[in-house]
């Protein structure tokens, strides 16, 4: 059974949204989500609500109490996956097949702009015992994953800059990429490193935002939106933790992949033609789209175009985080909302979403969606 | 929720704990691997065998680890498999069951590992600290109000409305932690009388230190599978009947608190899941949630089992005993064994799940069970779930 995704909405993707709180942000992306679905109404038509947030980065120690109201999920079953939006579409596809509900709201939402301690919440991510090691620097694991991955691949500074022009220059055909723009290689490769091998142009800046989607199942889809957008497949998976990982590989993402082309009845990957791939530091686009197995080497396939438009595969044609800002939690929502837009102009009949929980992580959710 | 459920069966084929205590010296993960691997071994199940994990742990604050449910997952047996951590406040060690039954009742996975962890003991100067960032940052915060607080006038209110007594309240506490000497794992067991309770010290009136639940570090796991599964490992599966949750709105100041309505609509819920149309006839043993004595009547009521406010008329009769007609927390609760907030939770599904399989030891109820129910709350007094098994 597929499940489609009859509703979307969102709010925010810049960098400060000083004129709401996190919760009118929720509010205004479930509302517009609700009119995108045939203005359903959260108090009647829907069965459960999830939403997808972290304490920390809320600074509430129970966040999950400010869950229900902006999203119409006050006296309903609504719960809280801490973890990245994709997850929670996973868990709301779950919801669905299990027969427990027939139409499911997915929420997340990020405003690191209210974060004044951001380092230290990264800090309080690692280990208590032999992770923290104070690190002034939140990105050097990545810098020692870029090292790690270029010696694996034989990958230059060239080719890392070469996805920051691709994605950013792809934005500017995005409403929600603030960070678009023309660049070439110099302008990224002249740069100060931020953490060797990584200029702040390979590095995604976070955005404030929120993002609502309604799942629903086949047989009721259709009565909320004429052209629902069909999860075929999905799934997750958690390699390990950061002192047995293999840095460089992204084991999580062949993982969840697999699973999910399996439950897409995906028999060849060349069916595959786009994909909206976390790429949260440049290196990781690279690396994500080798765990997704759509490359045996991405970057052979970078040097030779086939991650453009029109291309083999398209990578990121939306611009990916690259352009678009990282929002933290609801970062794989906004790269499925990309996915979903590119489906929904008709510019191709199926996409990969694959989501990054960031560092220090190693959790990654995949999804193939159709329309 | 849809009434033309399709589900596929999913039953309990192992569960374990750790011991509840204050200040375990073990660490988050190895108290999560240790209530791990006693769950695989009583389920005949090795860690490779498992394809998906489920974690539950209340406020990351606790542990002091950002992300929990990726640090957890190494000690959870979550290595290169499906992870994912749920969180509904206090009410999470329930939610952790009910995601593991949608896990497999989706055809997604088979073998699932339910995991809950708690470590309360490192907060510093106490715990409460914690919940001093539990508040609406703008309006609640600057007030720098305390969870007993909150607690306290809830349990006045019910008090006041339902014309009920402390004594009679008291009964809980007593009931409660002699159940708990029957429980191997628990912390806070004891011989109590009413008069003790009444004489603690008062925390926040009508709250006194025995009515409370202890701070408490712990673990607990179950192995929760499809059918096919559990058919082929055990002759005496433990068959997940029904789930139900409700979050009311954030709002507790503008709530009813005499009686719990979000837990209706989660019992009521679950109950249509499992069929149950007389809760108060067709369910043998209970295990509601009881952080504080009160919340116990409160959740008994809430759940339909007593009318409102008759809850503790039926606990003098004994209707709650562990010898009586519908067994009330035959673990000992929360109030007996420990309150590690997510690991409690878990906890009072395992005490039922090894009701109804016979293998409770000392804590085993005397009539004979088939249906039993375990409940969780939490949140800003808003969240509940509901779980219903049968043997």
């Amino acid at each position: 059974m597929r499940i489609g995704i009859v509703g979307v909405g969102w709010y925010g993707f810049k960098p400060n949204t000083r004129e709401v709180s996190f919760r009118e942000m929720m509010f205004e992306a479930a509302t517009r989500a609700y009119y995108d679905a045939g203005n359903l109404n959260p108090r009647t038509d829907v069965d459960t609500f999830i939403s997808c947030q972290e304490d920390f980065w809320e600074g509430i120690a129970i966040a999950d109490e400010f869950a229900p109201d902006p999203i119409g999920g006050a006296m309903r079953p609504t719960m809280t996956v801490t973890g990245d939006g994709l997850q929670g579409i996973l868990h709301g596809v779950m919801h669905i097949l299990s027969g427990l509900s027939n139409v499911t709201v997915v929420e997340s939402h990020a405003k690191p702009s209210d974060i004044k301690t951001l380092r230290d919440v990264i800090e309080f991510a690692y280990d208590p015992i032999y992770g923290r090691i104070g690190a002034k620097n939140i990105h050097f694991l990545a810098g020692l994953e870029a090292t790690k991955y270029m010696k694996i691949r034989n990958a230059t500074r060239e080719d890392y800059a070469s996805v920051v022009v691709k994605n950013k220059r792809n934005g500017l055909r995005n409403t929600r990429a603030p960070f678009s723009s023309n660049l070439n290689i110099d302008d990224v490769t002249k740069r100060d490193f931020v953490v060797y091998p990584l200029t702040d142009l390979d590095i995604s800046r976070f955005v404030d935002g929120a993002v609502v989607m309604v799942l629903a199942s086949e047989e009721v889809a259709r009565k909320f939106n004429d052209t629902p957008i069909w999860i075929e497949g999905i799934y997750s998976a958690t390699e390990t933790t950061l002192e047995l990982s293999n840095l460089g590989e992204a084991t999580y993402m062949k993982i969840a992949s697999r699973e999910a082309y399996k439950m897409a009845k995906i028999d060849s990957i060349r069916k595959i033609k786009s994909a909206f791939v976390d790429d949260t530091y440049s290196y990781k686009e690279l690396q994500h789209i080798e765990g997704l197995e759509l490359s045996q080497n991405a970057v052979e396939d970078l040097r030779e175009g086939e991650f453009e438009i029109g291309g083999k595969v398209e990578v990121n044609p939306l611009g990916g985080h690259l352009a678009g800002g990282r929002a933290l939690e609801a970062s794989g929502l906004a790269l499925l909302l990309d996915a979903i837009d590119y489906l929904r102009e008709g510019k191709v009949d199926n996409a990969v979403v694959a989501s990054w929980r960031g560092i220090p992580t190693f959790t990654g959710a995949v999804g193939v969606v159709s329309r | 929720m849809k009434s033309n459920l399709y589900f596929r069966r999913v039953a309990v084929i192992g569960a374990g704990l750790t011991l509840f205590r204050r200040r375990l010296l073990e660490t988050p993960q190895e108290l999560a691997w240790e209530a791990s691997r006693k769950a695989l071994d009583e389920a005949g199940l090795d860690l490779k065998d498992i394809d998906c994990v489920v974690i539950g742990s209340a406020p990351d604050a606790f542990d002091g680890v950002h992300m929990k449910g990726e640090y957890l997952a190494h000690g959870s047996g979550g290595i290169r498999r499906m992870v994912t951590r749920v969180f509904v406040g206090g009410a999470t060690g329930v939610m952790v069951p009910i995601t593991a039954w949608y896990h497999v009742a989706s055809g997604l996975c088979q073998k699932v590992l339910a995991v809950a962890e708690e470590k309360m003991s490192p907060a510093r100067p106490h715990p409460q600290s914690v919940f001093r960032y539990i508040w609406d940052p703008i309006t609640e915060k600057p007030l720098n109000p305390n969870l007993i607080w909150i607690f306290a006038m809830e349990m006045h209110r019910y008090m006041y409305v339902n014309k009920i007594s402390k004594e009679e309240i008291a009964l809980v506490s007593v009931k409660n932690k002699r159940n708990a000497l029957n429980n191997p794992y628990a912390q806070a067991a004891g011989n109590i009388t009413v008069d003790d309770v009444l004489k603690s010290e008062i925390l926040v009136w009508p709250v006194q230190l025995l009515d409370t639940s202890p701070v408490s570090d712990g673990a607990a796991a179950m192995v929760i599978v499809s059918e096919d599964i559990a058919r082929r490992y055990t002759d005496t599966p433990v068959w997940i009947e029904g789930v139900g949750w409700a979050l009311d709105n954030t709002e507790w100041t503008g709530r009813e608190l005499t009686y719990p309505r979000y837990l209706e609509y989660a019992a009521r819920m679950a109950y249509k899941m499992a069929a149950i149309e007389r809760p108060s006839k067709e369910i043998d043993v209970i295990e509601p949630y009881d952080p504080f004595d009160y919340k116990e009547l409160h959740h008994i009521e809430g759940l339909m089992i007593a009318k409102r406010g008759e809850a503790p008329k039926l606990l003098k009769e004994g209707v709650f005993d562990i010898d009586g007609d519908i067994p009330s927390s035959p673990s000992g609760g929360l109030l007996g064994v420990g309150n590690p907030i997510a690991a409690a939770g878990l906890m009072k599904t395992i005490s039922i799940y090894w009701q109804l399989k016979g293998t409770a030891g000392k804590m085993q109820v005397k009539k004979p069970v088939h249906t039993g129910l375990a409940q969780a709350w939490g949140d800003l007094m808003q969240a509940s779930t509901v779980i219903v098994m049968r043997n």
